[in-house]
């Protein structure tokens, strides 16, 4: 069956009440029941959670083949509990378990092999990159993965939809209680805001931590009430991998120049007023508009009421200038916002259900006035791929980028008009990962096109006397540089469905075809 | 009508004058989506000895297969000196390209010389006679004293630009802030410029971690007269079309200076007063080089 961004959805996987995707706010006022886990008690005084090692954790649980365990990713490419907790389901012999995890990426690699050996058979991920990536998009993965955004992965756990057996959060710190924080230690993360709705959904919840605190380790992002076990191990990560150095403001012109246009765009809206709410994704451009936006509201004499999203220094800078009144933080990316959050009395830690599940009736996403984000295609529908590469294969995390973009008033996409050979501007990306819909503006280092969907932005637009392109025309220069790219050729066999935030089916993503000369 | 067509191009504006090696493709292809008012397309120092064939061959093919969006193409040639510049000049001319800068001038046979060899190629390619301008840079002690000569050189000259790195080394100093190293040689090619009748641009500013010590230069370029300053990474144009950006007040006085000018001319009077000031028909290339300024920096709409 078609859906409504024109994809078709084989019917073999509108199963078990699920449906094709028919708009952003097609599912608004649906009823639903929060899933509640099956808990063990821990009656007993003074007895001890802490476990010898993760093996036992694992036993201990109860995990078997067929279950399905969940981790974060706020370690991000310094992670090391996946690894680590795979390599003993792997080594206990277990088969057939689902990773249920916010994100994966290159630092998982050796799981990649599990896939081939029938270990893991299932993986619901926000994100995927690396040997993961390339595996499933071989077709080694049994059963197709399931692609979420951040918001549409806590509206699955809490809708029961994904069932997590055993959630393994690592921690920066924990007390043997449990009470497991981003804060402190070796591997200091900043928030544990991925694994919030983990601890409090899975049936059996284990902290693995490399710096045990004293009790209690307070306030906790984890809280004890939902821990069965702790692990204490030697490292949990590389620190220099899970917060970079302080995020630099890109120096390349192409970059200044898009965010240039970034926060002109926004200032010509009716939204760029006192109060304003923004979110900006991490990447160069992204983060640039920030010192494009900072004269602009100093000559307005206007302040941004909130800032959410990954967290960076620009952010914290805005804060700390008083240009900015508070943060409310899911992820760091790196130092200084790591830092700010254990500091500043204005820098909140939310869950990520609070950042973007759009079925918990208090996503910060749905009030966000701007949000500003890349994209590795998009094509004349605006709809936006942040997921598959040009050769088809899986290579990137749509995140939180579906839900900003579906919740914000002005949702601006920033890229290249070109990445090397490949024209990023398309007649249609090869997946889609954020439908047209939710995507207002774009803006390439070619031109701005605003969808036509938005006549309000256009006039807005006009009136500022900031030059459009049709998208269409943007294409049409794209590929009169790099030439018209040849189709991508695929098997039949659909290797991962890619969800809209609201749980329908977006698109599918379907087993390459080995490129032959 | 021709020659009208000449003129225009020969006075465009030209705040900025981006230089981009023609060594690399990639940075050629994009070089005009920054706006700078014209590109020069580097064939000469910044392309390696043994690269000048892929060079050109790259150079053709940017100038054949990419639109520019208006913005001008120069190519910058090899010396004279060298094996390479007239291969540069017959590649520049078929390619298209809008003028050609001819390094280190120092005298005024060497534009009639490129001159020459770009009428032939023009007649090679079947380009339109007189259509590739040249402009010429001055490099040495030699080139400045005779850039009178050079500037009267040829009808095709639009302008001349001192460029800095060579002119220092011949005069065995260094740059400084203030400029003092360059004071004679950019006087002294202002003063032959205005006096032919052609632009002039200011030499290159390399310290790219230095926007205040650049921000001070075109400064100073501006007070001296310079049209512009060639340019060498696309941070530098904002910099350059903000401080030759007129004031409202010299828009406003610009407008009312041509306006009484061509009422006055109507009328056939040739000296008048605007706000209590004597005016005459020499006024009007500033003023209308101020609107021009002012268009181009989005804050003239007018007719004029």
């Amino acid at each position: 069956m078609k859906n409504a961004v024109g994809r078709e959805i084989p019917d073999e996987l509108l199963v078990d009440g699920r449906e094709v995707y028919r708009g952003n706010n097609a599912l608004d006022g649906k009823e639903y029941v929060k899933a509640g886990p099956k808990v063990r008690s821990f009656v007993k005084p003074q007895e001890s959670k802490v476990l010898e090692n993760i093996r036992e954790a694992i036993v201990r649980c109860g995990l078997r083949d067929g279950m399905t365990v969940s981790f974060h990713h706020h370690f991000r490419d310094g992670d090391y509990i996946i690894n680590k907790v795979m390599a003993e389901v792997a080594a206990l012999g277990m088969r057939n378990i689902t990773i249920a995890a916010s994100s994966v990426g290159t630092a998982h690699d050796p799981v990649a092999k599990m896939i081939e050996d029938g270990v893991v058979t299932g993986l619901q991920t926000s994100g995927i990159r690396g040997g993961m990536g390339e595996a499933v998009s071989w077709g080694k993965l049994s059963t197709p993965a399931i692609l979420r955004s951040h918001g549409g992965r806590v509206r699955a756990i809490e809708s029961g939809e994904v069932h997590i057996d055993v959630a393994f959060i690592g921690a920066p710190t924990s007390d043997e209680y449990g009470n497991a924080r981003g804060r402190g230690g070796k591997s200091d993360c900043g928030v544990l805001s991925y694994a919030m709705v983990d601890a409090k959904y899975a049936d059996k919840v284990v902290v693995i931590t490399d710096t045990l605190a004293p009790f209690p380790n307070f306030p906790p992002s984890i809280e004890a009430v939902d821990v069965d076990y702790v692990v204490v191990i030697d490292e949990i990560g590389n620190p220099k991998k899970i917060a970079s150095q302080a995020a630099r403001f890109s120096q390349d012109p192409r970059d200044l120049m898009m965010a240039e246009s970034c926060a002109r765009i926004m200032a010509a809206t009716p939204w760029f007023r006192d109060g304003y709410s923004f979110q900006a994704g991490a990447g160069g451009p992204s983060l640039a508009v920030y010192r494009f936006l900072e004269p602009l509201m100093r000559e307005r004499g206007i302040t941004m009421q909130w800032a959410i999203g990954g967290i960076t220094q620009p952010t914290v800078d805005l804060l700390n200038r008083g240009l900015l009144r508070c943060i409310v933080d899911a992820q760091d990316f790196d130092i200084g916002a790591v830092q700010s959050v254990h500091t500043h009395p204005a820098h909140y830690e939310i869950s990520t259900s609070q950042y973007a599940n759009p079925m918990n009736k208090g996503a910060f996403v749905n009030k966000l006035d701007f949000v500003v984000l890349g994209a590795l295609e998009i094509d004349t529908g605006f709809n936006v791929n942040v997921v598959t590469g040009s050769d088809g294969i899986l290579r990137g995390a749509p995140g939180g980028h579906p839900d900003a973009a579906a919740g914000a008033k002005c949702s601006i996409i920033v890229t290249p008009l070109v990445r090397g050979r490949i024209p990023t501007v398309c007649d249609r990306v090869v997946t889609v990962t954020t439908p047209g819909e939710s995507v207002d503006v774009l803006v390439t280092d070619y031109g701005i096109a605003v969808n036509p969907r938005r006549p309000d932005l256009i006039d807005a637009m006009k009136e500022a006397k900031i030059r459009l392109s049709t998208v269409e025309e943007l294409k049409d220069r794209a590929y009169s540089i790099v030439g018209a790219p040849d189709d991508i050729e695929f098997y039949d066999r659909v290797v991962a469905v890619v969800e809209a935030r609201d749980g329908t089916l977006l698109d599918v993503v379907r087993q390459v075809k080995p490129y032959e000369l | 009508m021709k020659n009208d067509r000449r003129a225009e191009a020969k006075n465009r504006l030209r705040r900025t004058m981006m230089f981009v090696s023609a060594q690399q493709p990639g940075l050629m292809k994009d070089a005009w989506i920054y706006r700078p008012d014209s590109i020069i397309f580097d064939l000469e120092d910044a392309v390696a000895e043994n690269q000048k064939d892929s060079a050109r061959f790259s150079l053709y093919h940017i100038l054949q297969a990419v639109d520019c969006g208006g913005v001008e193409r120069i190519v910058r040639i090899n010396g004279l000196d060298t094996p390479h510049w007239r291969e540069d000049v017959r590649v520049s001319v078929a390619g298209g390209a809008d003028g050609i800068r001819i390094a280190k001038c120092e005298k005024a046979s060497d534009v009639q010389e490129v001159e020459a060899a770009v009428e032939a190629a023009e007649k090679e390619f079947s380009t339109e006679p007189g259509r590739t301008l040249l402009m010429a840079a001055i490099e040495s002690p030699r080139g400045v004293l005779n850039a009178s000569a050079i500037c009267e050189a040829s009808e095709r000259l639009f302008g001349a630009a001192i460029s800095g790195g060579d002119f220092r080394k011949c005069m065995q100093t260094r740059y400084y802030p203030d400029g003092v190293e360059m004071a004679a040689a950019r006087g002294n090619l202002l003063l032959a410029a205005r006096a032919a009748g052609v632009q002039c641009f200011d030499t290159v500013f390399t310290d790219l971690g230095d926007m205040e010590g650049f921000r001070a230069e075109v400064l100073m370029n501006k007070k001296m007269g310079f049209d512009g300053k060639s340019i060498i990474n696309p941070r530098q144009i904002q910099p350059v079309h903000e401080i030759f950006t007129p004031a409202p007040e010299e828009i406003r006085q610009a407008e009312k200076i041509v306006r009484a000018i061509r009422e006055n001319a109507d009328k056939g009077i040739g000296v008048f007063t605007v706000d209590g000031k004597m005016l005459d028909i020499a006024f009007l290339p500033g003023a209308v080089r101020t609107l021009a300024l002012a268009r181009a920096s989005g804050l003239y709409e007018g007719e004029l």
